[in-house]
C-alpha cells in the first residue's frame, strides 16, 4: 500500500457552546504510516481527543467540524455519508478509550460483546464467532479465556477490561487503531503491560496504532513517531528519535525538561503560563503567551508547518533562531 | 527520645460482607469470615523534618495507612505516635486539639473542596477552629497563605467551581497550612492533576516545606515525583512495607523483586535509554485471600521455596530495609 | 471541560451564569409561564385585602347567587359573599399552610435525615424503619386522620401535612448525605478539625439540598391539594373562612341547580395553581441538575 494509511489536512473543529466558540482544533496536518505506532502527546485541552474523535466523525453537536479532510486509504472520511461512515467504525478504524470498564456494556458478559462484533462486521454465525471471540481474548493475555468469556465487566480487573477493549477493537482486524490515553488511571505495571500487548498486537495484525498520550514517557518507548499538540495546534512532529535528539519547538522542548525521571536526576523544570482560552483564543502561535522567545510576529500570525530534514516538521517562527 | 512520628505495628482490617443470606446459613459457626487485609502490620518512622514517600500500586493500602494516622478511620490495631502521643486511643475531642497540628491535603481538587464555600471561608476554618484570632488577623493570616501557594487574592471571593484544577489544588494546600502545622499527609496531591501542572505543584510544595518547616508523609503511585520530593521511600504492597531506604538509594540499588519490577514498567522519556522489563506474573491477589509467607510468593520471578515462610522487613545495608527471604543474603 | 479553557472574571461571569439560567427557562416557556403565574397568585396572596374588591366574609342575602356579572366578576355564594374576593383570600391561606407545613417538614426532615445518613448503624436502621411505617399509610388517608383526631383547627392541618411529607425529604436528604459523606471534603472538614455536628449540620447538609429543592416544590402543588381536600370533605379548615377546598364542596352541592360559578372559579384555582407549582419543580429539576453535575 503505497501513500500514507491516514493524513489529515487542514482540521479545524469548533464547539458552539452557550459561553462562546471554543476553537478546540486549528488547521492541524497528521500523517499515519501504515503498521507504525503514531504518538500524539499533549496536555489536557489541547485537541488531541476531538482529533481521535474527528478521524471516526463522532463529533456531535454543539461541536462541528469546520473544514479540512481526512484522507483514509484513498478516501475523505469527512465527505462520506453516515452509512458509509458506520461500515468503517469497528471494522476498518477502531479505537479503544480511557476507562476500559466504563467504556464496555456492564449488563453484557465480556465474550459476547466480542462476539457480538464478530457477527456484526464479519457475518459470522454463532459457532464461529465464539471460536474466534475465545482466540482472541487468548490473544490479548486472558487467562482461561473460556470462563472469563462468561464474566462481566465489574467481575474483572481494570487490566482485563482494557485487554477485552484491546481485543473487541482488534478483533475485525482495522487498519488503524486509535487509543485514546489508554493506560491512564492503570498501575504503572499494568499500564506497561496494556501498552506492550498493544504494540506487539499492531505488529502481529499489521494494524497502525494511533496512540494518544499526555505522558512522554510513553511516546519514548512504544511509538515510532510523534506529533505534538499545544491548544488545538501541532507544534512539532518527527520521529520519537528525532524529537528527543533535537526538540525544535519551544514547547517540546520545556515539555521534555519537565518530566521528573526516576533513572537520573534531573532539575524539575516548569512550563510557565496556562493554556491559553480557547474561546477567542490569541491569533498567531497559542504558545506565544508562555513562550520566553516570543516575538511580535509569533503573537501576531500563526506560524507555517516547515519541514526540517525531511520527516521532522515545526510550526514556530524561530526555526535555526534560537 | 523517640522518632517524630512513629507508627508500630499498624493493622486495619475490613469485615467483608457475605454474598447472602443463604450462603451465611451454611457457613458452620467457628468458620472463617472472608477479612479484607488493607495495612497488615506496618510499622515505620518519619523524623522531624524528613519527607517519607510511600509508594505502591492501587490497592496496596497507602491511602488506607494515611487515613488511618489521619483518624479518619479507626485503626483496628497498632500505635501511632505522634510526638510520642499514641492518636489510635484518642478520643475525638482530643484528638481534635492535635488536628492543629496534623493536616491533611487530598487527591482530587474539585471533590476535596466544599463547593458551596468560598475560598476565603474554606482557608479561614481552620484559624476559626483552633486559633484564637481577631478578624483582622484572621484576614491578614488568609492572606498570607494565599500569596506562599501563589494564589491571586482575588480569588478569595471565589468558588470552587470558578477555579481551574491547578488553583483549586492549591487552595486544598493553602487549607492545610494555615494552622502551620507540624506534620503534613500528602495523599497523591498531583495525580488528578495536568502533566504540566505537576511540576509546579510539586516545586511549591518543596518551597512551602522548608518555608514551614514541616514535615511530609508523601504518597503517591508517581514514582518520578516521589523520587524528587523525599528523603527516604517506602514501598508497599498488598498492606505491607517491602522495601524501605533512602530515596536515592531506593531508585539507584532497588533490591525488593517487586520494587524493580516497578521501577522497570516506568516509561523514560528518552528512547535511546532501554532497560530490562522485569515482569511480575499474574495479577495482584484480592486484599481477603493473601497469600501465606511472602506476599509476592505465586508472582515473583526468583521465589524459592523459603518464601513460603513468613518474612519481615530486615536491615541489609546502610538504613536499607527489604522483607524478602533472597535479597541482601 | 470548557471551564478550564475560559478566562474568568468575576461580576462578568456571575451575569453570564445568570443570563444562561434565564435564557433555559425561557426556553421551556410553559415553565417560564407557569413561573409568572406563580408570582402572580403570591402578590395576590400577599396584597389580598387591597385587591378584592369586597370583604370576602361580608354577606348580603339580597346579593345571594347571583352569577358573573360585571359587579361580581365571579358571582357571589348562597350568603351573597363575593366569589372574587374569597378566591383571592383564599390563596392566603392555602399558599400559607403549604408553606408552613413544607418548611416544618423540610426543618424536621434535614435533622433526621442528615444525622440518619451520616452515622448509619442501629440510628440510621431506627429512622429508617420509623418513616417506613409512616409511608405505608396512603398520604391522605394519613392527614385526614390526623386532622380527625386532633380536631379542625389550621395548626393540625399544617401538622398533618407536614407529617406526611417527613418521609420524602428524610428518604431525600439520607440519600444524597450517604453519597456526600464519601466525598473528599466530607473527610477534609473532619481533618481540619470539624467538630461532628458542624460537619453534619455546616458543611453536608447544604449540599444535600438540590433535589430536595425541586421536590419541595412538586410537594408544594400536594400540599395544597391535601389543604383543599381535607376541607372539602369537612375536615381542616371550615366556615366562614375562605378557603378553595371549602368552596369547591360547598360549590359540589349546586352543580345540579345550575349554579355553575360557585365551583368552578376556586375549582380552577386550586388547578391552575397546583399545575404551575409542579411545572416549576420540573423546570427546576432541569435548570438545577445538570448545572449541579457540571459544576460539580
Amino acid at each position: 500500500m503505497t501513500g500514507p494509511l491516514l493524513q489529515i489536512e487542514d482540521l479545524t473543529v469548533h464547539f458552539h457552546t452557550e459561553e462562546g466558540i471554543v476553537e478546540a482544533v486549528d488547521g492541524i496536518q497528521l500523517l499515519v504510516q501504515s503498521g507504525e505506532v503514531m504518538g500524539v502527546v499533549g496536555e489536557s485541552g489541547s485537541g488531541k481527543s476531538v482529533t481521535a474523535l474527528a478521524i471516526l466523525r463522532l463529533i456531535r453537536e454543539p461541536g462541528r467540524i469546520i473544514q479540512g479532510t481526512i484522507q483514509f486509504a484513498g478516501r475523505n472520511l469527512l465527505g462520506l455519508s453516515e452509512e458509509e461512515m458506520r461500515t468503517l467504525r469497528g471494522s476498518h478504524i477502531s479505537m479503544i478509550f480511557q476507562s476500559p470498564r466504563t467504556s464496555l456494556n456492564p449488563v453484557l458478559s465480556v465474550g459476547w460483546q466480542i462476539e457480538r462484533l464478530i457477527r456484526l462486521h464479519k457475518k459470522e454465525h454463532t459457532e464461529k464467532a465464539r471460536d474466534q471471540a475465545i482466540q482472541m481474548l487468548r490473544q490479548v493475555g486472558i487467562p482461561a479465556p473460556e470462563r472469563i468469556y462468561h464474566e462481566f465487566p465489574h467481575q474483572l480487573s481494570g487490566g482485563m477490561c482494557q485487554r477485552i477493549m484491546i481485543a473487541m477493537a482488534l478483533v475485525t482486524n482495522p487498519k488503524l487503531l486509535i487509543a485514546d490515553e489508554p493506560t491512564t488511571g492503570l498501575d504503572v505495571s499494568i499500564a506497561a503491560q496494556i501498552l506492550d500487548l498493544l504494540k506487539e498486537m499492531g505488529q502481529r495484525t499489521g494494524a497502525a496504532i494511533l496512540l494518544i498520550t499526555h505522558d512522554l514517557g510513553v511516546v519514548a518507548g512504544y511509538c515510532d513517531r510523534v506529533a505534538v499538540m499545544h491548544a488545538g495546534q501541532v507544534v512539532e512532529s518527527a520521529s520519537v528519535k528525532k524529537l528527543f535528539q533535537n526538540p525544535l519547538h519551544p514547547y517540546t522542548l520545556k515539555l521534555i525538561h519537565s518530566i521528573p525521571r526516576v533513572d537520573v536526576d534531573t532539575v524539575m523544570e516548569t512550563i510557565p503560563g496556562t493554556v491559553p482560552g480557547l474561546i477567542h483564543p490569541p491569533p498567531g502561535c497559542r504558545f506565544a503567551g508562555r513562550c520566553q522567545v516570543a516575538r511580535e510576529v509569533c503573537r501576531k500570525i500563526k506560524p507555517q508547518v516547515q519541514s526540517i530534514n525531511g520527516d521532522h516538521q515545526v510550526a514556530c517562527h524561530h526555526i535555526g533562531h534560537w | 527520645m523517640g522518632a517524630f512520628v512513629e507508627i508500630i505495628d499498624l493493622n486495619k482490617h475490613f469485615p467483608v460482607k457475605d454474598q447472602s443470606m443463604a450462603f451465611r446459613a451454611l457457613i458452620p459457626f467457628g468458620a472463617r469470615k472472608a477479612v479484607l487485609r488493607a495495612v497488615d502490620g506496618i510499622s515505620f518512622s518519619i523524623q522531624k523534618g524528613e519527607t517519607l514517600g510511600l509508594v505502591g500500586e492501587s490497592g496496596c493500602g497507602k491511602s488506607t495507612v494515611a487515613r488511618c494516622i489521619l483518624r479518619l478511620l479507626p485503626p483496628t490495631s497498632g500505635k501511632i505516635l505522634f510526638e510520642e502521643t499514641d492518636l489510635a486511643g484518642l478520643e475525638e475531642e482530643n484528638l481534635r486539639f492535635i488536628r492543629r497540628d496534623l493536616q491533611m491535603i487530598f487527591q482530587d481538587p474539585m471533590a476535596s473542596l466544599n463547593p458551596r464555600l468560598s475560598v476565603r471561608q474554606v482557608l479561614a476554618e481552620p484559624l476559626r477552629l483552633h486559633e484564637k484570632l481577631t478578624l483582622k488577623e484572621r484576614e491578614e493570616r488568609v492572606l498570607e497563605v494565599m500569596d506562599q501557594v501563589g494564589l491571586d487574592r482575588e480569588l478569595l471571593n471565589r468558588f470552587p467551581h470558578e477555579l481551574s484544577g491547578g488553583q483549586r489544588q492549591r487552595v486544598n494546600i493553602a487549607r492545610a497550612i494555615t494552622t502551620r502545622p507540624r506534620f503534613i499527609v500528602l495523599d497523591e496531591p498531583t495525580s488528578a492533576l495536568d502533566v504540566s501542572l505537576r511540576a509546579k505543584i510539586v516545586l511549591l510544595l518543596e518551597e512551602l516545606k522548608s518555608v514551614l518547616s514541616t514535615t511530609y508523609l508523601f504518597i503517591s503511585h508517581d514514582l518520578s515525583t516521589v523520587k524528587y520530593l523525599s528523603d527516604r521511600v517506602a514501598v508497599m504492597y498488598l498492606g505491607a512495607i517491602v522495601e524501605i531506604a533512602e530515596a536515592h538509594e531506593l531508585f539507584r540499588h532497588p533490591l525488593h523483586p517487586y520494587t524493580k519490577a516497578l521501577l522497570s514498567a516506568i516509561p523514560i522519556p528518552d528512547p535511546n535509554v532501554r532497560r530490562d522489563r522485569i515482569i511480575l506474573e499474574g495479577e495482584i491477589p484480592s486484599p481477603t485471600d493473601i497469600p501465606e509467607g511472602c506476599r509476592l510468593r505465586g508472582r515473583c520471578p526468583v521465589a524459592k521455596t523459603t518464601c513460603s515462610e513468613e518474612v519481615h522487613l530486615r536491615e541489609v545495608a546502610s538504613d536499607h530495609w527489604v522483607a524478602c527471604h533472597i535479597s541482601g543474603t | 471541560m470548557v471551564g478550564q479553557l475560559v478566562r474568568k472574571e468575576d461580576w462578568r461571569i456571575r451575569l453570564k451564569h445568570l443570563q444562561i439560567m434565564l435564557r433555559r427557562l425561557r426556553r421551556n416557556s410553559l415553565s417560564f409561564g407557569a413561573l409568572i403565574v406563580i408570582l402572580g397568585i403570591i402578590l395576590m396572596a400577599l396584597f389580598a385585602p387591597l385587591i378584592a374588591p369586597y370583604d370576602p366574609n361580608a354577606t348580603d342575602a339580597n346579593q345571594a347567587m347571583l352569577s358573573v356579572s360585571r359587579q361580581h366578576l365571579m358571582g357571589t355564594d348562597i350568603f351573597g359573599r363575593d366569589i372574587l374576593s374569597r378566591v383571592i383570600h383564599g390563596a392566603r391561606v392555602d399558599l400559607l399552610v403549604a408553606l408552613v407545613a413544607t418548611i416544618i417538614a423540610l426543618a424536621i426532615s434535614s435533622f433526621l435525615g442528615s444525622l440518619s445518613g451520616y452515622s448509619g448503624g442501629w440510628l440510621d436502621h431506627l429512622v429508617m424503619r420509623i418513616i417506613d411505617t409512616v409511608m405505608s399509610f396512603p398520604s391522605f388517608i394519613l392527614a385526614m386522620g390526623i386532622t380527625a383526631a386532633l380536631g379542625n383547627k389550621l395548626i393540625n392541618v399544617v401538622m398533618a401535612i407536614a407529617i406526611t411529607h417527613i418521609p420524602i425529604y428524610t428518604r431525600l436528604i439520607r440519600g444524597e448525605m450517604l453519597h456526600i459523606r464519601e466525598m473528599e471534603y466530607a473527610e477534609a472538614a473532619q481533618t481540619v478539625g470539624n467538630p461532628r455536628s458542624r460537619i453534619i449540620f455546616y458543611h453536608l447538609l447544604p449540599n444535600c439540598f438540590p433535589p430536595v429543592i425541586v421536590q419541595a416544590t412538586l410537594a408544594m402543588g400536594w400540599a395544597i391539594l391535601t389543604v383543599a381536600g381535607l376541607s372539602f370533605i369537612g375536615l381542616g379548615i371550615q366556615p366562614p373562612a375562605s378557603e378553595w377546598g371549602y368552596m369547591t364542596a360547598e360549590g359540589a352541592t349546586y352543580i345540579v341547580s345550575g349554579e355553575w360559578w360557585i365551583f368552578l372559579f376556586p375549582g380552577l384555582a386550586i388547578m391552575i395553581t397546583v399545575f404551575s407549582f409542579n411545572m416549576v419543580g420540573d423546570a427546576l429539576r432541569d435548570i438545577l441538575d445538570p448545572r449541579m453535575r457540571g459544576i460539580q
